[in-house]
């Protein structure tokens, strides 16, 4: 039946049934999200704590947990939150760069391919990117182990130098992780947008005699722009709120990967200052906020179709 | 010339496939190899008698089995009511024109990527704490719940969307009444989707460690997340051989359900299917 056809105001279930059905999920996002989100604010402007007075009666004390975040005689100390969002616009930065880059080398060295090495190498990736992250944690402390991992016996069977990356290079490290835990989203999502490509386009190019580069600059680049920026804004957003290197290294040694998620954690988990903590969020949250609203109705609006 | 060129671009194919392919293969290796060995080793090592040993420790291990039990109570247990009301909202979302449907569409996105685990947990903790969840299956799962309901919903909405609403129609036409009709006609069609959305919503509460990790302190309430990271972290020097087992246990109904939906519907994603 056309829309035109219709009685008004025909409805396959009243609006009554319909709210019921729809109740459920309001208050299960009320309590879990929309009171999270608001509370935090609140906490944020606190002295609470776990335990002891802050915990019984906490008092407001206006901004002065942000005054403590933004106290710019130490907040570059290892520990501080400065430092620990330096960390993360370095975590970041790396982990866009490697994860978008392999993704779209790996979707572009297969497109068009079929059979059995690319089912093996899109399982594998896409493996790295689903099986819980505790075990790919342990997996990983061996592959990186100083003495007998799998990377230093490799690394030391060619000649070079193996140090022992957890100690020496914990950023490096767990941004390498990281890489590899995520390509797997760049990968499917540019893959699949290559694959719509039509096969005409790479044919005149085939024709023209253009080269693999050309043919990337000039055809296919342009085609899977939307989903390039989509890629670059997603992947920023979930790196910047991951707590999966915690696994690695608990943010240490000497604080050296104390990335965002995982000092927030410590300020509020290890130390109990949920005030402080609470300030922390409200800063994540706002960089969350501006990135997904640029996603929202910057990327997708203009990217892709419905 | 140009045989050249195509001789060489093969070859760089072949060295680029060989070289990803194996950062990507050995620390998943690893983890198929290592717990078949009889000593604990670090590296990638095809075992020289193989043992099936580790794995009867780890069976007779009861905090080991019972974290498995604990995830799977958690798992199961999210994965039902999220399957159920994202149904339910979806169904609503894609067939009712309640105002602002689509304004609330795009608030729960934005709400469900701003409101990230590690900016609320202090909030989470503090709800849950205040409503006496904390320690309990039932705070992790409603916990889950809330947070994966977003994306679940807007997910279940694009595939209810795909669905003719003639069939509906021609229920009701025929004197069915609302209830019959969802029975009837709804859920049978919307199952494919269901199954989706369940199989996610199972994979993402087993794999995930930070709000078990947050939420869980008794040991016999962990899950296999948290109690394979306090394996590997206390007492010392871990029991490589039997850690490892216990992952590999662990990981294998994550790899059966990709699997399985990789034969039955290929495996594709949509927007945000991971969080």
């Amino acid at each position: 039946m056309s829309k035109e056809l219709q009685p008004k105001g025909f409805q396959i279930i009243s609006l009554k049934v319909g709210l019921l059905l729809f109740l459920p999920a309001v208050v299960f996002i009320t309590i879990f999200l929309l009171f999270p989100f608001i509370w935090v604010f609140i906490i944020s402007f606190t002295n609470r704590t776990l335990l002891g007075a802050g915990a019984r009666d906490p008092q407001f004390i206006g901004i002065e947990n942000y005054l403590r975040l933004f106290d710019f005689s130490r907040w570059m100390q290892p520990g501080e939150f400065g430092h620990s969002l330096a960390l993360t616009v370095t975590f970041v930065f790396g982990s866009l760069i490697g994860q978008v880059l392999l993704g779209l080398a790996i979707a572009f060295a297969f497109n068009q391919r079929k059979g059995a090495v690319r089912e093996i190498m899109f399982t594998l990736v896409t493996l790295a990117w689903i099986l819980p992250e505790t075990a790919i944690g342990f997996t990983w402390l061996a592959f990186l182990d100083g003495r007998a991992g799998t990377l230093n016996s490799i690394l030391g069977s060619v000649g070079l130098s193996t140090p022992d990356w957890l100690i020496e290079y914990p950023l490096r490290s767990v941004m390498m992780f990281n890489v590899w835990r995520g390509t797997a989203f760049s990968m499917l999502l540019f893959s699949a947008a290559l694959g719509n490509v039509r096969p005409s386009y790479l044919e005149t190019a085939d024709v023209i005699g253009a080269s693999t580069w050309q043919r990337f600059r000039d055809i296919l680049f342009p085609l899977i722009r939307p989903q390039f920026a989509t890629a670059i804004v997603l992947v920023t957003l979930w790196t910047f709120n991951v707590f999966t290197p915690f696994l690695l290294t608990q943010g240490g040694p000497a604080f050296r990967s104390d990335i965002i998620a995982i000092h927030t954690y410590r300020v509020a988990f290890q130390f109990y200052e949920f005030g402080r903590g609470s300030a922390i969020a409200v800063i994540v949250m706002i960089i969350n906020f501006i990135l997904a609203s640029i996603y929202l109705f910057g990327v997708k609006r203009k990217g892709v179709k419905k | 010339m140009n045989l050249v060129r195509y001789v060489l671009a093969r070859i760089g194919f072949y060295v680029f496939v060989v070289l990803i392919g194996m950062i990507f293969a050995i620390p998943l290796l690893w983890l198929l190899l290592a717990p078949f060995n009889s000593q604990a080793m670090l590296s990638v090592q095809i075992p020289d008698e193989p043992t099936l040993n580790n794995f009867r420790a780890v069976f007779a291990n009861t905090h080991a089995m019972r974290g498995l039990l604990n995830s799977m109570i958690q798992a199961a247990g999210a994965m039902v009511i999220i399957t159920v009301v994202a149904s339910m909202t979806a169904y609503v979302l894609s067939r009712v024109r309640i105002p602002g449907r689509d304004v609330f569409v795009y608030v729960l996105i934005l709400f469900s990527s701003v409101v990230t685990g590690s900016a609320s947990m202090v909030p989470i903790f503090l709800l849950l704490f205040s409503m006496g969840l904390v320690d309990t299956h039932l705070g992790v799962i409603l916990v889950f719940t809330g947070g994966l309901l977003p994306t679940a919903i807007f997910i279940m909405r694009d595939f209810m969307q795909s669905i003719p609403k003639s069939y509906e129609e021609s229920a009701l036409v025929n004197g069915a009444s609302t209830w019959q009709m969802i029975k009837d006609v709804v859920t049978p069609l919307t199952r494919p989707g269901m199954m989706v959305i369940g199989i996610w919503a199972f994979v993402n509460v087993w794999g995930s460690f930070l709000i078990p990790f947050i939420l869980l302190r008794s040991p016999d309430k962990m899950p296999a997340a948290t109690a394979t990271f306090s394996f590997y972290t206390e007492a010392g020097t871990p029991v490589i051989t039997l850690v490892s087992a216990y992952a590999l246990i662990y990981v294998l109904p994550v790899l059966a359900l990709y699997l399985f939906v990789n034969w039955r519907y290929g495996f594709q994603f949509f927007g945000g299917i991971k969080s």
